[in-house]
């Protein structure tokens, strides 16, 4: 999409979800224009008619319609469960991203976009992705909240310090498409945006091999993984008692005090950053915390070794 | 309701304290009604320059003003600040509510006259502090929700967040308060024959927001000092480092601040239900339905709060549970407004300048309304969340509404209070230039919404200069409505004619048009007393019979 000077409308279309949501809106607004032009109409009608000085015959103007009240009552109350029922399927979509999503890690900063591919190629502000591929962001903030917003797509994300929340799209044109933060995050919360370019296949693989990269973010985590010591009790042939990662990814992880977790990227940050948290079962809190330590680029890095395990 | 009268304690009427005295110590709910107004006003004028510049600055792409981003975001904030806790708030509850609710219901004063005299001074303290704030290092650059870490120490250093919460800490402690004081006023000190059923729609709507606020402004009060003490004394409520949680001040927030859009357009429907049933010549059309609609709203609005943050993270379930609630509201919110309609119909309507507030007011309110019904949609929301069609939306639904009844509330009853009655012809052209100029500035800002351009900054893509210039020319359009509205307050006490005691005729039936114009330093002392006569009026509309 070109910026064009002036005024636009409506942005384009960039995915089969802001199709959706556009059909709701528009059916949304025109279904509510019809149900106010009459309001407006009566407004306008009884204002001309019952003006004062007019032979309008003013009989029938009653206090109390019981009637009257109760049909407005609940007609609009059945209205809005309608309303509600057809737009409450809409978003449900949003949350179940397809298995085999490309996941690409967003870390958020004052006053910009930190993007890692699996490969390990980093970009900032600008947002490479293949076209008509679901793709799954995964993201945090290392300080205030932002929101990852791409109008052409309709989604938004805040985007938190100290938790993980999630985006998923699929994008079905090749072009370039703003993004911009949308939560209010400080003094250059306006300059915090940035493009987000869709290629196809070919050419996602071309920017792959030109943005470079020594190492995927999993190889970059097993370093990590011995850099922090990490290897030196959860290795295979480590002398103290703790769980062997392999496999851990995504399965169930019986705690102790009762109750299972299923270990996804919170349960396995949280266990670096607060190891006492949630003990796995069998195991002894003897591990020290990482708080402070480890960047969350650098976990995110860990979580993509750990789950690459399995 | 209140059997003794004051009659026989004549020493009152000597005690009539004059020069600052009468101001500074005042107990009489009509000075610190006054008081409030023009605390009002004068916030109004300074929140009303911040949007301007903020306008200024919009106009068109790229940094014109403010090469200091970070004023900008302080003049956002503190437009915000001002306009809903020193704006709306001390004109309707403080100033509209203390002069008229103990005249409507024949009451002599309020239940307590010194708690009274206190709420306006914490009131005022919090505003001078609000101010202050923004000189204090690099003001509070928060936005008016103050979301954290943001708002922690680490990302806004020094003491300017610090007194943005303690002017908010002063007043609310001020308006919980007041709120206090009207409830009491409201419950023990109706005159005789004004069962809560006869008293009009605006004590109502006062008596339901001061619930509210009683309800929701000790939620604020906790939330900000855990704030405070995030900030100064090493607690970690909000902070994840130590364990805290961020969300937590988002759903405390909003506990308090949904709830408190309606403290803000809860007054406006009592005004435009008495402006409208005046207007018209008629009662107004459902009386029972209107007070309790009322109620309904007041109920529903503190059990909706998390459509502020669909986006946040929250479940699945709970968007579900908050997009449904929410939808609810529209049900009481159109009992209102059919009923409003029905008012009219068979009328005899004379179109002065409050009723045509009052008929600016249902457009507004329409409009907003509806677009709150499409914003109500998680599914919708996640595309429209921070853009400008929420700005669109909540200036059209209470910002601007609110504006409107208030303009209507003081043409309404500038009379009864100045002795003075405004110029009819004066007040018709400002109503003109401020309902073309609102909706210049706001309806385009629907589209730039729906474009995509987020809120809350100073500059944007090229491609939203054109709506963004429309909003700006509205924005001068009202604010030449604006000045003209506080040029028309100094003609009025400078060339008004003198009021009557009732100036709009047969229409006006409620207690206030009872006593003379100006209204008496003291009032219903001789407590009227109010019959269950059907006065053409009827009593369902406070309606009064000749004093027996």
């Amino acid at each position: 999409m070109e910026p064009t000077k002036g005024v636009e409308l409506w942005p384009v279309q960039l995915s089969q979800h802001a199709q959706q949501v556009d059909w709701v809106i528009l059916a949304f607004t025109a279904l509510l224009v019809v149900l106010v032009l009459p309001v407006f109409a009566a407004m306008i009608y009884f204002a001309v008619k019952y003006r004062r000085g007019s032979m309008a015959d003013r009989s029938p103007s009653a206090s109390r319609n019981v009637w009257l009240e109760a049909s407005w009552s609940v007609i609009p109350f059945l209205l809005a469960g309608v309303f509600f029922a057809w737009a409450a399927s809409l978003y449900f979509d949003l949350f179940h991203p397809p298995a085999d999503s490309l996941g690409i890690d967003v870390v958020a900063k004052q006053w910009m976009w930190k993007f890692e591919h699996p490969g390990g190629q980093r970009e900032i502000d600008t947002l490479h992705v293949p076209v008509n591929t679901p793709v799954e962001l995964t993201m945090i903030s290392e300080d205030v909240i932002h929101s990852l917003y791409f109008p052409a797509l309709r989604i938004k994300q805040d985007v938190l310090p100290g938790r993980y929340t999630r985006l998923w799209f699929k994008a079905d044109k090749v072009g370039e498409y703003h993004l911009h933060c949308a939560e209010f995050c400080g003094t250059d919360h306006a300059r915090m945006g940035g493009s987000l370019i869709v290629l196809d296949p070919e050419g996602y693989q071309r920017w792959l091999g030109q943005a470079g990269a020594d190492t995927s973010l999993a190889a970059a985590g097993e370093a990590l993984f011995r850099k922090y010591g990490c290897s030196g009790c959860h290795g295979a042939n480590s002398s103290v008692r703790a769980p062997n990662l392999a496999g851990v990814y995504g399965s169930p992880v019986p705690l102790d005090g009762g109750g299972t977790v299923i270990a996804d990227e919170r349960y396995i940050r949280d266990s670096v950053l607060f190891p006492k948290k949630q003990v796995a079962a069998g195991y002894k809190p003897i591990m020290p915390t990482f708080q402070g330590q480890v960047s969350e680029e650098d976990l995110l890095k860990l979580i993509a070794y750990i789950k690459s395990l399995s | 309701m209140a059997y003794a009268t004051t009659a026989g304690h004549g020493e009152h009427d000597d005690h009539h304290p004059t020069g600052w005295r009468r101001w500074i110590y005042s107990t009489n709910h009509k000075d610190i009604g006054t008081m409030y107004i023009i605390l009002s006003l004068v916030a109004a004028l300074i929140g009303g320059v911040m949007s301007w510049m903020i306008r200024l600055e919009l106009a068109e792409p790229g940094i014109q003003f403010f090469d200091n981003t970070q004023f900008y975001n302080v003049l956002v904030t503190a437009h915000g600040f001002l306009m809903v806790f020193f704006v709306v708030m001390p004109a309707m509850i403080g100033g509209f509510g203390n002069w008229f609710v103990p005249l409507m219901i024949g009451a002599p004063d309020m239940a307590f006259p010194r708690m009274n005299n206190i709420s306006f001074w914490l009131t005022a303290a919090g505003l001078t502090l609000l101010v202050s704030s923004a000189f204090v290092g690099e003001g509070p650059g928060t936005g008016w929700t103050v979301y954290p870490p943001l708002s922690s120490i680490a990302y806004h250093p020094g003491a300017a967040v610090d007194f943005g919460i303690l002017a908010l800490h002063l007043a609310g402690a001020g308006s919980i308060l007041g709120a206090i004081n009207l409830i009491v006023t409201v419950f023990n000190m109706r005159a005789p024959g004004m069962t809560l059923h006869r008293m009009p729609l605006f004590v109502w709507a006062i008596l339901v927001t001061a619930f509210l606020l009683l309800l929701a402004l000790p939620v604020l009060a906790g939330a900000l000092t855990m704030l405070l003490t995030d900030r100064n004394f090493g607690t970690s409520f909000y902070a994840v480092s130590g364990g805290g949680d961020p969300l937590l001040w988002q759903h405390l927030f909003w506990f308090f601040g949904h709830p408190e859009v309606y403290i803000i357009i809860l007054p406006a429907f009592g005004i435009i239900s008495q402006i409208i049933s005046t207007f018209s010549k008629k009662p107004v059309f459902g009386y029972l339905g209107m007070a309790y609609a009322m109620c309904a709203i007041g109920f529903v609005g503190f059990i909706v709060w998390a459509h502020h943050m669909y986006t946040s993270g929250i479940g699945t379930n709970a968007r579900a549970y908050f997009t449904v609630a929410t939808m609810i509201i529209a049900v009481p919110t159109g009992i209102k407004i059919f009923s409003w309609l029905a008012t009219m119909w068979g009328g005899s309507i004379d179109f002065k300048a409050p009723m045509m507030f009052a008929l600016g007011f249902l457009w507004l309110f329409v409009i907003g309304g509806v677009t709150g019904v499409v914003l109500a949609n998680a599914g919708i929301d996640f595309v429209m969340h921070d853009t400008y069609y929420v700005v669109a939306h909540f200036h059209y639904v209470m910002a601007i509404a609110a504006i409107f009844a208030m303009f209507g509330a003081y043409y309404y009853w500038i009379g009864k209070m100045s002795g003075r009655q405004y110029s009819e012809r004066l007040a018709q052209i400002q109503f003109w230039i401020f309902f073309i100029g609102v909706n210049v500035l706001f309806f385009p800002q629907h589209f730039l919404g729906l474009g995509g351009m987020p809120r809350r900054i100073p500059d944007y893509p090229d491609a939203f200069a054109g709506w963004n210039m429309v909003s700006s020319v509205g924005a001068a359009i009202t604010m030449v409505g604006t000045l003209m509205f506080y040029y028309i307050i100094w003609h009025t006490f400078r060339y008004g004619k003198t009021a009557e005691a009732n100036p709009w005729g047969e229409g006006a039936t409620t207690l206030e048009w009872t006593v003379p114009s100006p209204a008496p330093f003291h009032t219903h002392e001789e407590l009227p007393v109010i019959g269950a006569g059907d006065h053409g009026h009827g009593p369902l509309h406070g309606g009064v019979q000749p004093a027996e």
